[in-house]
């Protein structure tokens, strides 16, 4: 090893990040209070690693933050000008693969795509929007199932897994055509063994699954992600 | 569903006792006799190993050569590498389409045959090719085999009725060194080299310098000696034959022609790590060998060479079982292979743990291509330095070229490491090329004027494709032909890869004036060139890195085809608003003329 407290740090930006044994990158930031943006990860389930919206530079190398392990010494860079657009542009990517209505969803405010893209600055499309066909599924009493607004996260695969032990959900399709799958009898939400009380029905970071009847609550402007610090 | 496919499904379930692993296999296996997967079956399935009916849906839905909607008692699927195009596939697939009265990718009505495309069957240099229900194919169509063929799909004539000569599949083997030759099936030979302490094979290998011939080039005793250190009691050795770079076939030959030295290698790197099990993962398009390859194993077995104490070692057990793929090209990925062979969807998986450190069920595995282990059986015979005396001083040995597209003699060509690719194409017979696609598409398309370099890890890698490109051959539609294959292959996990692949169809598509109604302009080849950086900088797996590499050597090299293509002097959006209205027309029911936008025609 080499010499001491090298083998504790890793660098972030220029700043010292401590780490703990079997850290990845962004576990190790966000314990110290420094922001990787991302989509994908929940610090209470496994990470996926597919939003790649946390893709940081670890001695010149793209890497996931999510899942690449934090290494003693290591040179880590998130805020360049390259990755702050490759950001943006993944962000964009998302948007045009599903339809995202921001002023017409509930989320808004609540969403963490929405908050993202208002942080990396997203003011349009910036590719042709894929325009998908996805019919919405309203057939539980409690939770609505929006799949237009399914970033494929797997949130809700891994809480439903790891969580809840009940397995409500999955992956299927390939390419573009990759769905979220509901394990019921006819493929619908309300013939799943899915409860409002389920963390799986609560960790969507978009309004894909939106408890039902709780509807502005919180009013617009007044939600997380409306006050200005957040919007960078 | 009836309860003959539930019998089915009973039958494949109890021979693989239930595995939850085997899935892919027992998915394969009822399709076989069910045609297709319905839903209900899918959900018998999982109950009966004990996974929800999600996960199998999602297992199903995941691989190409499964078919969860009704398809025909007989499949046909046409091979859609450019080398088949180049064939003329398509107006072969038109015409057993015209004549069958049925679209490319629907059923017969009654039916009785479907008829589609797939990716590269590894037939290019005898294509145009077909696969028939996954399980045969037929090779060198041309339009009386096509029509002979819509006449016995008409006919309802079973396959195996079909014309023998049909399926006849040559080595066409064109230039052999070391590895074409062959090594005589020689069971004393190869228990004497197993009985050498397994650090000693190790060491032999690590001297050869040989690297994986996967196309990564990793050396390969670096690989066996991290599984060889990890910790824990079980390993096992994994043979990818999953050749499912298109335009690749030399891994096809060498497991129909080399098999006893592919074997013979897995069972030097079972010794040297010490794994008790071995897989070859075989892909679907390659099934009609397996029972050629199951006759070989049975005769090792009984040859002593596998199972306990194998070749004689006491203490040696080890077997190996083969696994077929379903259609999935990101499974040649070893990570995503061994996610297969657990029975999931071919997902890359997180790394670390690397599968050296944690393969197939945990355990630590070493993967390696066909012709990597056929090298390793070589070198175990005749020492790694004589390897290592072949090639370059970085890339030792020889290298199995897959040749097709124009030129007078494709098949496969073996030389050593560093050989040019002038040098390959004066010997296949290829004057007049002005590209090569080495590698694959996931490798490098290389213009004439670099045909002076050198087939090595330390210039031009490749993982054994060699497709010519001559002067008539236009290069957009080569790399966008590349473009929709890896689109159709992505796994669909990381955001680069799955919406990247799409879009820059999308903005192929348009340049193409395949889409939409606007012209293509440099604002449209500048959003590829921003695509392509987007796919190089950061997706979860070699697929999505590698998928744009057609589009930027292209670019590079052949940018004039691209300039050619975009002639509008600004922006146009590929917007048809006269197709936007067919929802309309639909719902009305009209078809006339007043139900149409009056729009300017494209060119």
């Amino acid at each position: 090893m080499s010499a001491a407290g090298r083998d504790d740090f890793f660098e972030l930006d220029g700043q010292r990040v401590p780490l703990q044994p079997g850290d990845t990158i962004l576990r190790a930031a966000a314990r110290a209070g420094l922001d990787i943006p991302h989509l994908c990860w929940h610090p209470d389930v496994s990470a996926s690693a597919s939003c790649r919206l946390c893709t940081v530079l670890a001695d010149d190398r793209p890497v996931a933050a999510c899942v690449a392990p934090a290494v003693a010494g290591q040179k880590v860079e998130c805020r360049t000008a390259s990755l702050d657009t490759q950001r943006l542009r993944l962000l964009q990517m998302l948007f045009v693969e599903g339809n995202h209505f921001c002023p017409g969803c509930e989320k808004s405010g609540h969403c963490l795509l929405q908050a993202q893209a208002e942080r990396a600055g997203m003011t349009d499309l910036h590719f042709e929007a894929l325009n998908p066909e996805r019919p919405v599924d309203a057939s539980h009493p409690d939770v609505l199932f929006e799949p237009n607004r399914c970033i494929l996260c797997q949130l809700c695969v891994r809480a439903s897994d790891e969580m809840d032990g009940k397995h409500v959900f999955a992956i299927g399709g390939h390419g573009i055509a990759t769905r979220l799958l509901i394990d019921s009898p006819s493929g619908r939400l309300g013939d799943s063994a899915l409860s409002v009380d389920d963390r799986a029905a609560h960790i969507c970071p978009v309004g894909a699954l939106l408890p039902k009847r709780v509807g502005f609550a919180v009013p617009i402007g007044e939600r997380p992600f409306d006050t200005e610090d957040t919007r960078g | 569903m009836n309860d003959a496919a539930l019998a089915a499904a009973g039958t494949v379930l109890a021979r693989w006792r239930q595995d939850p692993h085997a899935l892919v296999q027992i998915l394969r296996e009822t399709q076989a006799l069910t045609h297709w997967l319905p839903r209900p079956l899918l959900a018998h399935i999982a109950r009966a190993l004990g996974l929800t009916s999600a996960q199998v849906e999602g297992v199903a839905g995941f691989y190409r050569f499964f078919h969860t909607r009704p398809s025909g008692r007989v499949r046909v699927l046409f091979s859609d590498n450019i080398t088949d195009r180049m064939l003329g596939s398509e107006a072969l697939l038109a015409r057993l389409c015209a004549r069958l009265g049925v679209a490319p990718g629907e059923t017969d009505a009654a039916g009785r045959f479907s008829v589609d495309r797939c990716s590269c069957t590894g037939l290019c240099d005898q294509g145009p090719a077909l696969l028939v229900d996954h399980h045969h194919v037929v090779t060198r169509l041309d339009a009386s085999r096509v029509d002979a063929l819509a006449d016995l799909l008409l006919a309802e004539a079973p396959p195996d009725a079909w014309p023998a000569e049909w399926f006849r599949v040559d080595d066409g083997v064109q230039r052999a060194d070391v590895l074409l030759q062959g090594l005589a099936a020689d069971a004393p030979a190869l228990a004497g080299v197993l009985r050498r302490a397994p650090q000693a094979l190790l060491d032999d290998v690590a001297q050869s310098r040989l690297r994986g011939r996967g196309g990564a080039g990793f050396p390969a005793a670096r690989k066996w000696q991290a599984c060889r250190d990890a910790p824990g009691p079980l390993r096992c050795v994994v043979c990818n034959a999953d050749e499912g770079e298109p335009g690749t076939f030399k891994d096809r030959v060498l497991l129909s022609a080399h098999a006893d030295a592919v074997f013979d290698g897995m069972t030097v790197a079972a010794r040297a790590v010490g794994a008790q099990q071995g897989f070859v993962y075989l892909r679907g398009e390659y099934r009609y060998l397996l029972p050629q390859l199951e006759a070989v194993l049975a005769r090792r077995r009984a040859q002593g060479l596998l199972g306990r104490d194998a070749g004689g070692v006491a203490g040696f057990d080890f077997d190996i079982a083969i696994h077929v793929g379903a259609g999935a090209y990101v499974c040649g990925e070893e990570s995503a292979l061994i996610e297969s062979l657990e029975g999931r969807r071919g997902t890359p998986r997180i790394r670390p743990p690397f599968p050296v450190q944690a393969g197939y069920l945990g355990r630590p595995t070493v993967v390696n291509n066909v012709e990597t282990f056929c090298a390793v059986a070589h070198i175990a015979r005749r020492g790694g330095a004589w390897w290592a005396g072949i090639g370059t001083a970085e890339s030792s040995g020889t290298k199995i070229h897959s040749v097709s597209g124009d030129c007078a003699r494709p098949g496969l060509y073996e030389y050593p490491l560093g050989t040019t690719i002038a040098r390959i194409l004066e010997d296949c017979g290829a004057p007049r090329a002005q590209a090569v696609q080495v590698g694959g598409p996931s490798g490098a398309c290389v213009p004439a004027s670099e045909f002076g370099r050198a087939i090595a890890f330390e210039d031009v890698p490749s993982a054994g494709a060699f497709m010519v490109f001559d002067g008539s051959r236009d290069l957009f539609e080569v790399a966008r032909h590349f473009a929709r294959f890896f689109a159709h292959e992505s796994c669909g996990l990381c955001t680069p890869c799955r919406v990247g692949t799409e879009l820059v169809v999308r903005r192929l598509d348009k340049l193409a004036h395949a889409r939409g109604a606007g012209r293509g302009s440099a604002f449209d080849i500048e959003r590829l060139h921003e695509l392509d950086t987007l796919l190089h900088g950061g997706t979860h797996c070699g697929l999505g890195a590698s998928a744009c590499n057609p589009l930027r050597d292209t670019l590079a090299h052949f940018g004039r085809a691209y300039v050619q293509r975009s002639t509008a002097d600004h922006f146009e959006p590929d917007v048809d608003l006269d197709a936007e209205l067919s929802s309309a027309r639909r719902v009305t029911g009209r078809t006339d003329a007043g139900a149409h936008l009056h729009t300017e025609q494209t060119p």
